[in-house]
């Protein structure tokens, strides 16, 4: 009964989504624009390659790693923490709770109305990376390319539930903004988001193997900047579905134990 | 002059005084700035592991320019930010009528009305980092470099402060322009690297258009003993000229106030 409501309303969702984010076009566009890191990145990088080839990175692999990682980027990342935070501390989330449809489908629904927008910025991006050095460091295997989309949208679900559950933590503790800086910093060190996995010290490069972080992130990039054979390839795969599930699992798990305690300030 | 003295000890107090009420912050403020530093860090072992220097820039005197971004990220954060995030909220609220009418520049009170105390630290970790990285260069800094390189500091400061200023007086115009720090935050990020080791436009914009190289680059070099007295004047200079424009156009802002309350 609950899931044909829920489609039945997902129309309506992402039309107020797509509101939303056209309310708030400045706001998002300053956003998308703070993601300048990977930038930064490859302007330095590039310059260090251009002397003389870093551990077997040229300049062409930079430009390809790091603008790939600005569309990935671009295309998954996400303010849902904020939002559930927010909801939860100036009591709107009640509201939310008396709806006949989960909250995290609503959220999810308002993030999914961005997605043309972000693909708007991601495209221009996509065009400058092909026609840059960048092009001839990227892959042509059909497979890779092939699973880059199913990649890219387990990416998004990691990113989002793992935010999801990071905002639901309001329920139980008022900094949960502070635990979202040291998210934000665990994140670019593991998730490839700082350096590729590959440049990163032997211990963080082992840890950053099994985290979460490098299936929000580095997982699409390794498959249009990088030759993958069969295992690696698979062992990709099955740790971007592992980690969606188990991330999915502890968002619901968070939210229902938190929606328990929840008293509602405000209202 | 005395008087502001009096108020920006006052204003300070206050914030001591809230800053006391949450110690829990205290630690936890510390270890994340340790963590901040040590990410910070990351890249630069990385690449330092490897090469011997990168576009004429070794580990040591890399060291001394993050030691600089530390420092005048720690002001910005500890002081500029927080009162700026001050700043828009009695904009939105129309509680900037009150500033208006006490008997004081409103700029000296908006530009210090809030502090982050725990800040501290991350002045103390670029001293460490600066001792640290002249203790491995094996030779102190010269005695005159050592006062250029403070001189440098506080211009870079106001030249960072000019900057945020402007952005406060476009929030006369533009209400929700909070926003705009923190794409300049994003920006100022860049200046954790010595500018040369970035492409040549993006040295050009840094320097000139968004002077980030003047806040840490350059300061850096000064107390290396690199920088020669033409582009330590026209540093001082730069940063001067920008502290000029920044409070003309906030004049020309508060002019142009309208209520946002009665």
């Amino acid at each position: 009964m609950k899931l044909p409501r829920a489609v039945r309303a997902l129309p309506t969702m992402l039309r107020i989504g797509v509101a939303e984010t056209v309310a708030y076009r400045g706001e998002f566009l300053v956003w998308m624009l703070t993601t300048s890191m990977p930038l930064v990145m490859l302007g330095l990088w590039t310059k260090v390659a251009e002397e003389q080839p870093f551990r077997g990175y040229t300049a062409e692999s930079f430009v390809a790693y790091y603008l790939s990682n600005l569309i990935v980027r671009n295309l998954t990342g996400s303010w849902v923490a904020w939002q559930v935070s927010e909801d939860i501390r100036l009591g709107s989330m009640s509201m939310r709770l008396l709806r006949p449809i989960h909250p995290m489908v609503a959220y999810a629904a308002s993030h999914l109305a961005a997605v043309p927008f972000r693909t708007a910025i991601a495209l221009p991006i996509a065009a400058i990376l092909l026609v840059s050095s960048g092009a001839s460091a990227l892959t042509t295997e059909p497979l890779q390319l092939a699973l880059l989309v199913p990649s890219l949208v387990m990416g998004w679900m990691i990113t989002f539930c793992v935010l999801f559950a990071i905002g639901s933590l309001a329920f139980f503790i008022m900094r949960a903004m502070a635990l979202l800086n040291v998210y934000f910093g665990l994140f670019s060190l593991f998730s490839g988001y700082l350096l590729p996995i590959p440049l990163l010290p032997g211990p963080i490069r082992a840890a950053a193997e099994v985290l979460p972080f490098r299936f929000m992130l580095s997982a699409p990039v390794e498959l249009m900047t990088r030759h993958l054979d069969g295992d690696q390839l698979a062992a990709l795969l099955a740790g971007q579905i592992a980690w969606t599930l188990a991330s999915l699992w502890i968002a619901l798990a968070v939210f229902r134990r938190g929606v328990r305690r929840f008293e509602a300030v405000g209202g | 002059m005395l008087r502001y003295l009096k108020l920006l000890a006052v204003q300070m107090r206050i914030s001591v005084a809230s800053g006391m009420a949450y110690r829990a912050d205290f630690l936890i403020e510390g270890v994340t700035s340790l963590a901040w530093m040590a990410l910070t860090l990351l890249p630069y072992y990385v690449l330092f592991a490897d090469r011997a220097s990168v576009a004429d820039w070794d580990a040591a005197s890399g060291l001394i320019v993050i030691a600089y971004f530390l420092g005048i990220r720690g002001v910005l954060e500890g002081v500029v930010s927080p009162s700026f995030v001050d700043l828009v909220e009695r904009i939105r609220s129309g509680a900037f009528d009150y500033v208006l009418l006490k008997p004081v520049d409103a700029q000296a009170i908006v530009s210090a009305s809030r502090f982050e105390p725990w800040k501290i630290f991350d002045l103390l970790g670029a001293i460490a980092l600066i001792i640290y990285a002249f203790a491995k260069k094996g030779h102190a800094p010269a005695g005159v470099d050592i006062v250029l390189g403070i001189l440098l500091f506080v211009a870079g400061v106001l030249a960072m402060y000019a900057l945020w200023m402007l952005c406060a007086a476009a929030s006369f115009w533009v209400v929700r322009l909070d926003n705009l720090t923190y794409l300049l935050g994003a920006i100022f990020d860049t200046g954790r690297w010595p500018v040369h080791v970035f492409p040549r436009a993006w040295r050009l914009v840094f320097t000139f258009v968004i002077p980030i190289a003047v806040m840490t680059t350059y300061p850096a070099m000064a107390l290396l003993g690199l920088l020669d007295a033409k582009a330590t004047l026209a540093t001082i200079g730069g940063a001067l000229a920008l502290l000029v424009i920044s409070r003309l156009i906030w004049r020309a802002a508060i002019r142009s106030y309208t209520s946002a309350s009665s």
